[in-house]
């Protein structure tokens, strides 16, 4: 905590433990959720060689709902959110010309959160088997003992923990954006990247309360004996369904949309040209996102929700197809003219747009209630999602992933190890998902672990099996990409792409305390601008001046520790655990309010070095 | 952002509002409590789903005695009040007078507590459980999740005068007891609709 110290001096272990910085807070999210990246992918791997061939024996069919639980949990609350988060803190900051997020303390809890309630799940594995009941948990299959054992505490409760860290992030984001823009960035000359972090950030905000209320009913019937769901004492069970979907629902689009900000981001600076029709593009954004909370019930068409409630439910779905629409044709027009690149970065973000496309036209083929009758609960929906979410959403974050990194690490990852990535993934993926669309005509209900033979079904299932291998494959070569640009990385210039935003202005990776002044923004693509208008230099908007920033400190990763011990004390029933543990967490709340954090100062004058570029 | 720790001899007219930092307190916090907003929508939902599933239990009409709800909406209406002439203290720069009405702010949130808590037993002992109806259930999540909303404000606002007494009055222990009184509103707010749904329409059910 000495004023002394400098970011240099701070290495090791211990500084991770504690760090506030954004740029750190965003390299553990990346660790962290790429490791549950390769552990939800594993899950997935077992399952395609279970139903590769009809009749397998090679999983039973209560391992099968394990990993069918944990790989569709893992991927949505465990990867792809936190991932989205690593590029949120990486980047947004940078964006918007700001030194800090609005909350560092709170950012760094968000991550401890998150990560504390994802090894409570999966310790669920070690201790009493995993959740089985699927990752939307229906009671009452999820709610008594008579269908699950105890992982679905560890659903619960994992779930609980990570969920309030994500949604004290999305506050965090929020206040970021309203409050810490540069001089001169107003709202409409956002980056779309930091768009969809604003639009994103205020579905989380919204969302999430909705599924931490779901957990704590099915916490209270399973741990004390409360009936939310207990038909027999007059609980109702879908009550269940509306709060989890009012959550789900929009849960998507909360991936979805920074996803469309990465894919708006290299499209443009991959096509050199400003991306077509911005205006339309945030307001697209922004109705998605509202619209998205009007949808949930488009899940439940065949609850008996009866036709007027089913009618409007599809109507409002089929509506998000024309602000998704009109996002597709503007991606299209950037590129239209356009100088294109075909780098890694850029491949993958080629490659989403007909992806997604074909994922949105199965959502409005299910919007239709009575034709949801015949796909729901089919594979027919498991492609659907598999191409929003994959084809969409994990396309955008390897996209993200080679064209920031960079700026995250100061190296350049390997272009020709990326084009395997790329090309591997994009075949493997179209072979496992599109044979599953007629798996699902074909009358495969989704969530089985076997399969008769010679009921056409074989092909299918065995395409799929292969395409999912070559996935994996892909992803070898992604790590081995990682492993030898860590080993011996070319070091990354401060501009590497020809970028158009702010982040592009710094040197990579960004310094402590990202900008030496703030810049003034002249313009949308506010680097682009100068380089046009002006020498290629942001003006800056301040003197030059002893920066302060916060101090390290450990009590975030205390508090969810203390978090993590009280949720295994509700799992087990024992007192003293739940209130040690929630001890631990609220006196560290204790000292965080008592001692004020003195902060520590940084003289940019003195750091800056003339190797690096003038940082600003 | 280094004005943070200047002393100030002569608080600022919006002391909350003088440094980014308590600016983005301020905002962070409205948000928080707009997320909290669906969490207690949710659990109303909830409870006027699930609130005639009483399972042969007693019902709400029979069970519950509004001039006690009547008189604990009254103390925590007040407490609002006295919340709000604490920060109006607080913006005159007059530290025991802020320390006061706080400490009154918490008084009456222990006897609403108090009250509240004696209002559960009675229940209790009428077989109104959380286990033995879902209406039960739906009552007792929703009023408690409310009540430990209560008891969570009553610590934060000690914490806070306890510490006033050290720190005086500043632009960083200011934004703090903003923020404390606006989650007070809040949580009185939450009350008046629990006395509205819960109470009022259980009685002319
Ligand atoms: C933005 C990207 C999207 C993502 C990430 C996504 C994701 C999902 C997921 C995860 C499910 C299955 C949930 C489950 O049962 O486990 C689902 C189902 C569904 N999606 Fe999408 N979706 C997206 C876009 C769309 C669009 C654009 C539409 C319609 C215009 C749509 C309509 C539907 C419908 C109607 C279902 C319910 C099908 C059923 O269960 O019978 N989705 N989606
Ligand atoms: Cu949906």
């Amino acid at each position: 905590m000495s004023d002394l110290a400098t970011y240099a001096e701070r290495k090791g272990l211990w500084s991770w433990l504690t760090t506030v910085d954004h740029k750190k807070i965003a390299i553990l999210y990346l660790l962290a959720g790429g490791f549950f990246f390769l552990l939800g992918g594993l899950e997935a791997i077992l399952m395609r060689i279970q139903l590769m061939y009809p009749n397998s024996e090679f999983l039973s069919g209560s391992t099968f709902n394990e990993l069918l639980t944990m790989h569709g949990t893992t991927m949505i609350f465990l990867a792809a959110m936190p991932l989205i988060f690593a590029f949120m803190n990486a980047v947004v900051p940078l964006q918007i010309g700001a030194r800090d997020v609005a909350f560092p303390f709170i950012n760094a809890l968000g991550f401890w959160l998150f990560l504390f309630g994802g090894l409570l799940l999966n310790l669920s594995w070690f201790l009493g088997g995993a959740p089985d009941a699927g990752w939307t948990a229906y009671p009452p299959l999820s709610s008594g003992h008579d269908f699950s054992d105890q992982g679905i505490d560890y659903y619960v409760l994992g779930l609980q923990i990570a969920g309030i860290g994500t949604w004290i992030g999305g506050i965090n984001f929020i206040a970021t954006i309203v409050n810490m823009r540069a001089p001169g960035l107003t709202f409409m000359r956002l980056p779309m990247f930091t768009w969809g972090t604003f639009v994103t950030s205020v579905l989380i905000l919204f969302a999430f309360p909705a599924i931490t209320v779901s957990l704590v009913l099915l916490m209270f019937d399973r741990l004390f004996g409360a009936n939310f769901f207990d038909v027999n004492a007059g609980g109702n069970v879908v009550i269940w369904q509306h709060f989890f979907w009012i959550f789900g629902h929009p849960e998507v689009y909360i991936l979805i949309l920074p996803a469309f900000g990465i894919i708006s981001e290299v499209v443009a600076t991959f096509s050199k040209k400003r991306l077509f029709g911005y205006s339309s593009m945030v307001f697209a954004m922004v109705l998605i996102g509202f619209l998205g909370f009007m949808v949930w019930a488009h899940h439940m068409f065949t609850v008996g929700m009866g036709p007027v409630a089913n009618a409007l439910f599809g109507i409002s779905t089929m509506l998000i197809a024309v602000p998704t629409g009109i996002k597709v044709f503007n991606w299209l027009f950037t590129m239209w003219g356009g100088r294109i690149r075909f780098t890694t970065a850029n491949l993958f973000a080629v490659g989403f747009i007909p992806t997604f496309v074909i994922g949105g036209t199965t959502g409005v083929m299910l919007s239709v209630p009575p034709a949801d009758y015949q796909y729901h609960d089919s594979y027919f929906v498991v492609a659907h999602f598999h191409y929003t979410i994959v084809g969409g959403m994990a396309f955008a974050l390897f996209a993200g992933l080679y064209y920031w990194w960079p700026k995250m690490f100061g190296t350049m990852l390997n272009e020709t190890l990326g084009k395997w990535n790329f090309w591997l993934f994009f075949i493997g993926f179209h072979l496992t998902f599109f044979p599953q669309h007629f798996l699902g005509l074909m009358g495969m209900p989704r969530r089985i672990f076997t399969y008769q033979e010679g009921i056409g079904l074989d092909l299918g299932n065995f395409l799929s099996s292969l395409g999912a291998f070559t996935m994996g494959l892909s992803t070898v070569f992604l790590l081995i990409n990682i492993i030898v640009t860590l080993k011996s990385g070319q070091a990354a210039p401060a501009d590497p792409w020809d970028g158009r935003t702010l982040e592009w202005a710094v040197s990579s990776p960004a310094p402590e305390y990202n900008f030496a002044q703030m810049p003034l923004v002249r313009g949308l693509d506010a680097l682009w601008t100068e380089k046009r208008n002006g020498d290629g230099k942001l003006l800056p908007a301040e003197p030059l001046a002893e920066i302060h920033l916060p101090s390290p400190t450990i009590l975030p990763f205390l508090m969810s520790v203390g978090l993590f011990i009280a949720g295994l004390g509700f799992i087990y029933h024992l007192i003293p655990v739940i209130v040690g543990g929630l001890a631990v967490t609220l006196i560290c709340m204790v000292i965080r309010s008592l001692v004020d954090d003195p902060g520590y100062h940084v003289w940019p004058r003195e750091l800056e070095d003339p190797e690096r570029g003038v940082d600003a | 952002m280094s004005t943070q720790h200047a002393v100030h001899q002569t608080l600022p007219p919006e002391p909350e509002r003088a440094t980014l930092e308590g600016r983005n307190k301020v905002l962070g916090f409205w948000l928080f409590l707009a997320g909290e907003c669906v969490l207690f929508g949710s659990l109303f939902a909830t409870f006027v789903a699930l609130r005639d599933q009483t399972n042969g239990g007693p019902a709400a009409a029979e069970l519950f005695q509004l001039p006690m709800v009547a008189l604990t909406t009254v103390i925590l209406l007040t407490s609002s009040l006295t919340s709000v002439l604490g920060i109006l203290a607080m913006h005159r720069n007059k530290l025991a007078q802020t320390q006061a009405w706080f400490v009154v702010t918490v008084l009456l949130g222990l006897f609403f507590l108090g009250l509240e808590i004696y209002e559960f037993v009675e229940y209790y002992r009428h077989g109104h459980r959380l286990t033995s109806s879902a209406f039960g259930s739906a009552f007792y999540t929703l009023v408690g999740f409310h009540g430990g909303h209560v008891l969570f404000g009553i610590l934060w606002i000690s914490l806070l005068i306890a510490q006033s007494f050290k720190k005086g009055l500043t632009v960083v222990t200011a934004p703090k007891f903003y923020v404390a009184s606006l989650y007070w509103h809040f949580v009185d707010l939450v009350w008046v609709f629990i006395f509205t749904v819960v109470y009022l329409m259980g009685m002319v059910a």
